[in-house]
């Protein structure tokens, strides 16, 4: 296709949105729909994500042996352990390490009253373990009953179930966001596509010339095709702005009113999280047009 | 140029075309003439493709219809330049848009639109009227723009099925010697015509149909009467 060709097609696109301005708008409006509570739904689902994995991360789980176990006994273990995928890192904690770190808490590290009540004992002297940090929060009790069956192990201590239910949380706004985008989109769809039929009959003489004096089906398309990418440029447009501003006041307010909010939840920072939501709300909303247009003008204007 | 070989349209009520056979040689004028639902219009949708023939093979400069894939068909289009019966113009466009629009549709440039359509339209005596729109402009006058728009991309062909009755004759017999001056510029002419002076002036080749039957071809000849 020429460049005069594209221009064109592009004119004839914006005329047909300016002839058919309320059915433009209606298909604005819902793309706008749509993308504001995609924007919506991926910004909770990026920051719980965020939460959870950091849970994820400061969440250690211990691996205690069995009595007496030889250096080589606890060094095949710690090769088993590579092998479970879940695991992401292993730190041997020596029993004079875990003294230290005991000592470090429950004295706060005063070592005159430590020594003089314990002299040189280790009354942790059993107590080397492994700890462990897992991929993936949710299959933490699959991987701990894997742990528990490598022999030599003694106790697992695993945590609390926190993280398991703020990511199935997650999943849950993933799940509920999901039906709610598709049926807008269904939505956006079915406008975007009534839309191009009536630009199409409102046409539909000079289209049929077009065609008698040899326009190709290509030509004759483009028009809608960039009617409905422009419908779907602007509707997802509108909304990022609108999502960017009511990010930036919602995190604001969440983190100044709720010191707990503070502690436990790291928010993203709106560039990190709109760098990855812009090209992807674009990309979605002139693919649905697209697509809408693509579809209407392949039943109406075939040759 | 174009054949026909035993082509037969039928409609779901009547036969439009029924068996009919011709050739028309590379730069050749062609009157088509019969009474009213004969077939004429019929039988250029067909050399258009805007319809299949329900029997029979056409072939127009070397294509053949039955085997031609879609895409092929635009292509085919820009070989023939068509008046259609009721010139079907634009309504929203000016004259110059009318014309200017056959080449957009082909995609020539801006630079070659400017020089070629008013050429044109200087050439069938519109030059004046670019600027008015369709209902400003007297039947005839209609008539020499939807002419222009055919010519202006050069086509091999040229179809042109004139309305019935209503032109003034002497108007009639203008656009009819611009369409044999094209003609003696190498372009083939099939001309649908109800004119019976002016089949009898030109002493062109005469094909006659009657309820879709081709019933006469003749060479230098004159308006027949069927009955
Ligand atoms: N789309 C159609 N569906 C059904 N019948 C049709 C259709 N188009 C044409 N016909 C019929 O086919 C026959 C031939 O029509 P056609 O338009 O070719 O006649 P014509 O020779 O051009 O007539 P006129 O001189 O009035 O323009 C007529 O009986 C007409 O009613
Ligand atoms: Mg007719």
């Amino acid at each position: 296709m020429k460049i005069s060709t594209l221009g064109y097609s592009i004119r004839q696109g914006l005329k047909n949105i300016r002839r058919n301005l309320l059915f433009s708008l209606a298909s604005i409006g819902t793309i706008v729909a749509c993308i504001f509570l995609f924007g919506v739904f991926y910004a909770i689902v990026q920051n719980v994500e965020l939460t959870v994995r950091s849970i994820e991360d400061s969440l250690t789980v211990s691996v205690f042996f069995d009595e007496g176990l030889t250096d080589e006994q606890i060094l095949k273990i710690g090769e088993e352990l590579q092998t479970i995928p879940n695991i992401a890192s292993i730190e041997y904690i020596s029993a004079d390490k875990a003294w230290e770190a005991y000592v470090q808490e429950m004295y706060h590290g005063d070592m005159e009253y430590v020594n003089s009540v314990f002299g040189d004992d280790n009354p942790l002297q059993n107590s080397s373990s492994f700890e462990l940090t897992f991929r993936n929060i949710g299959e933490q009790a699959e991987t701990v009953d894997q742990v528990k069956n490598i022999s030599g192990v003694r106790k697992v201590n695993s945590s609390d179930t926190v993280a398991n239910s703020v990511s199935s949380l997650n999943r849950l706004v993933g799940y509920a966001s999901i039906s709610v985008i598709l049926i807008l989109l269904l939505v956006s769809l079915f406008l975007i596509s009534n839309t191009i039929t009536i630009g199409i009959s409102v046409r539909k003489e000079e289209i049929a010339i077009m065609k008698l004096i040899g326009a190709t089906d290509l030509f004759v398309r483009a028009p809608f095709l960039i009617e409905g990418m422009l419908l779907g440029l602007v509707g997802s447009i509108l909304p990022l702005f609108g999502l960017y501003f009511l990010y930036n006041a919602v995190t604001k307010y969440l983190m100044g009113h709720f010191l707990i909010v503070e502690n436990m939840i790291r928010f993203a920072p709106a560039g990190e999280v709109f760098a990855r939501l812009v090209p992807i709300s674009i990309l979605f909303g002139v693919g649905v047009g697209f697509l809408g247009s693509f579809v209407t003008t392949h039943k109406h204007l075939r040759v | 140029m174009i054949m026909l070989d035993h082509v037969t349209m039928r409609y779901p009520t009547v036969t439009a075309l029924d068996d009919v056979s011709f050739r028309v040689r590379e730069g050749e004028f062609v009157f088509i003439v019969g009474s009213s639902g004969s077939g004429k219009t019929t039988l250029i949708k067909l050399l258009l493709q805007e319809i299949k023939p329900t029997v029979g093979e056409i072939v127009v400069d070397g294509m053949e219809y039955s085997r031609m894939k879609k895409n092929e068909i635009p292509m085919l289009r820009r070989k023939i330049g068509v008046v259609f019966q009721n010139f079907r113009l634009l309504k929203d466009r000016t004259v110059f848009e009318n014309v200017a629009f056959a080449q957009q549709v082909i995609e020539k440039t801006q630079k070659e639109i400017r020089r070629q359509v008013p050429a044109t339209l200087t050439m069938v005596g519109l030059a004046d009227k670019y600027k008015q729109y369709p209902r400003e402009l007297s039947g005839g006058e209609q008539q020499r723009v939807a002419l222009a728009r055919a010519i202006v991309n050069e086509p091999k062909i040229i179809l042109a099925d004139e309305p019935t009755g209503n032109l003034d004759p002497k108007k009639s017999l203008e656009s009819m010697r611009l369409l044999e001056e094209i003609n003696r510029r190498g372009t083939t002419v099939l001309v649908v015509t109800h004119d019976r002076e002016i089949v009898n002036l030109m002493q062109k080749r005469v094909i006659v149909l009657k309820k879709g039957r081709l019933i006469s071809d003749m060479e230098k000849g004159g308006y027949l009467d069927e009955d």
